[in-house]
């Protein structure tokens, strides 16, 4: 404190001109000497990520393009094929089906995500002690540290109909046995139950940080106002969370298109192709049948299909985000 | 994260019961009850997993089931161990995960610095490259990267599975972020003192990485050691397995074996990510949370 008191007492305006001209000539030699050395070390620091993400990302995603118009099976020496498999693949059934399926299930397993977690987030959010919240918190995020295919394993026996848990506890509540894991419907909502169950701890996370950013103000001032809790919740603290919302909602759908672990572990597609999702076929096309050139058309599509989706999102976001 | 404790533990004595329940909607007791029940839901599989680990295959499957066995044996681990090679396939998870972790934290940290602290040409578009990259799932580029391997001679080795994943473009994003948020007064009053580019790095700024760092060692350590995709692509022999796919050959085999052997797997593959949650859950809730809010 002291220091800067006095400072404008020091010798500073009597410096010679000669003293601070020649200072100020040394100072841009070395000045141009360390930009020198910063791209170097720039060059340097950036090629271990640069060099590794063109060779395993960049170049995979042209590579892809390429070998979707190729027909190869790796032994034989690739054939052009221009668009046919395009052409194959979007006539294949088995094909069709998975792009339907994987939209199906992206549906039901976002929506549910979402619902799940917003409503434990607001309720966390809630008073209670500390510990408790942590507690809670703990709870609801220990299963994204789990590996998904074991926990497919483990659901594999959850979901059996004549001795499995989950049919014993809805039994409990006079619910009938569901045949989940040999019919069509109850495959597909194991599915979705197995996979849900494991993520909706992000979007929860996502959720409780939103919350935690809108002021506690606005909350005081509704209720102050009248506002009641669903109402509330509803006309205050939805517009206020939807940035996170679109947050949450295009990391779920991104990471439900490419489901894989569940449908694989927990009903290897079946029965039939219910269950038969997208990234499924791509690897039974590829490195089960060795049609590479088939699989990648199917990656391509897939990825076309990804990117329109959150193109979508974000198009449609601008008329419901609103951002504080 | 830690805002949550501003809002805690405050007890409600000075609201009424009637005003708390206008504003919550529902009575606190309702509220946490209902909690309750749901955290109960959620580690409901895991704990049914861990305490039919501990059966006798007799009674695997009774219902109701019990949470404490009725008599506890450690007969179906032993079974892990006879019918798999739990320790080796522990090794080459620990080998991968661990490789890839510590390969993430360098390329991140310095192409995290390089772009946060550096100044070089083509800055912007790298980076938006490196951005881009982010959006661009796995699944789709697996069939080239899978013919990349062939041709280094790298498929059906560990090596395969660590080369590809070091290379981290969202650690690289997340780094920058963070060095980004680190004063710049400190490097300048550095160079002031005479320290150069790397001096300033390696001085000033990289000490004051290591929370960063953790984020993308603790992410990293929780996706590949749970990966199962890319492992089932590239290793064909039973000597280069991971954790998760020996898991899965396990059931393959369960024609004949038990449901508690299977069990007793899982509960095994789980304890390192266990240990990982308790120790770094910090860390791993900030980097899961950024993952989706810097998107």
């Amino acid at each position: 404190m002291t220091n800067t008191e006095i400072r404008p007492v020091r010798p500073e305006p009597t410096r010679t001109r000669k003293t601070r001209h020649t200072r100020k000539a040394s100072e841009s030699t070395t000045t141009t000497a360390r930009t020198r050395g910063a791209r170097l070390l720039a060059v340097l620091f950036l090629a271990p990520a640069v060099v590794g993400i063109v060779v395993f990302t960049v170049v995979p995603i042209v590579g892809s393009v390429v070998l979707s118009l190729f027909q190869w099976d790796v032994i034989e020496d690739p054939r052009w094929a221009g668009v046919a498999n395009y052409r194959g693949v979007l006539t294949d059934s088995t094909v069709l089906v998975s792009f339907r399926n994987t939209l199906v299930f992206m549906v039901l397993a976002v929506a549910l995500q979402l619902l799940i977690a917003l409503m434990l987030a607001i309720a966390v959010n809630g008073r209670m002690p500390t510990w408790l919240r942590s507690v809670f918190r703990s709870a609801f995020f220990f299963p994204l540290v789990l590996s998904a295919a074991s926990i497919s394993v483990v659901m594999k026996y959850l979901f059996n109909q004549d001795f499995g848990p989950v049919n014993w506890l809805l039994g409990t509540v006079g619910i009938p046995s569901v045949p989940w894991l040999t019919s069509e419907n109850g495959a597909m909502s194991a599915v979705v139950l197995a996979y849900v169950w494991q993520q909706f701890g992000f979007s929860f996370l996502l959720f409780v940080g939103g919350l935690n950013n809108i002021p506690k103000e606005v909350h005081e001032a509704a209720s102050l106002d009248g506002a009641s809790g669903v109402r509330k919740h509803l006309a205050i603290t939805l517009p206020l969370l939807s940035p996170t919302l679109l947050v949450a909602s295009v990391v779920g759908i991104i990471n439900a298109l490419q489901v894989f672990e569940q449908p694989y572990v927990l009903t290897a597609g079946g029965p039939g192709d219910s269950t038969r999702t997208v990234v499924m076929v791509i690897y039974e096309t590829a490195f089960e049948q060795l049609r590479f050139g088939e699989a990648s058309a199917v990656g391509v599509l897939l990825f076309v299909l990804i990117m329109a989706v959150t193109a979508l999102q974000f198009r449609l976001s601008r008329r419901y985000v609103h951002y504080q | 994260m830690s805002t949550s404790s501003l809002s805690g533990s405050v007890s409600g004595s000075h609201t009424s019961p009637a005003l708390s329940r206008v504003r919550h909607g529902l009575a606190p007791w309702a509220r946490i009850a209902g909690l309750a029940l749901c955290s109960l839901l959620t580690l409901g599989p895991v704990i049914w997993t861990v305490s039919t680990s501990l059966r006798t295959p007799a009674e695997s499957f009774d219902l109701p089931p019990k949470i404490f066995p009725a008599d506890p044996t450690v007969d179906a681990y032993r079974g892990v161990f006879d019918q798999i090679d739990v320790w080796l396939y522990a090794l080459n998870s620990t080998l991968v995960t661990a490789l890839i972790a510590v390969g993430q934290m360098i390329t991140a940290g310095l192409a995290g610095y390089a772009f946060a602290r550096l100044e070089f040409r083509f800055k912007k578009p790298l980076f938006a490259l490196v951005l881009a990259t982010m959006m661009v799932p796995l699944q789709v580029t697996i069939v080239p990267v899978f013919l990349e391997l062939r041709a280094m001679g790298l498929t059906d080795t560990l090596l395969g599975l660590v080369v590809p994943a070091f290379p981290t473009a969202f650690g690289t994003f997340l780094m920058r972020q963070y060095f980004l948020g680190m004063p710049k007064d400190l490097g300048e009053a550095a160079m002031i003192d005479g320290a150069g580019p790397w001096r300033v790095f390696r001085s000033v700024y990289a000490p004051l990485a290591a929370p960063g760092l953790a984020i993308v060692g603790v992410l990293a350590f929780n996706y590949h050691w749970n990966e199962f995709f890319r492992p089932l692509i590239l290793e064909t022999s039973t000597e280069n397995l991971t954790l998760p796919l020996g898991l899965v050959s396990l059931q393959g085999n369960l024609g004949t074996g038990s449901i508690s052997v299977v069990l007793a797997g899982v509960v095994l593959s789980m304890i390192p990510a266990v240990v990982v949650f308790a120790v770094g859950q910090r860390p791993l809730r900030e980097g899961i949370t950024s993952a989706g809010v810097n998107r």
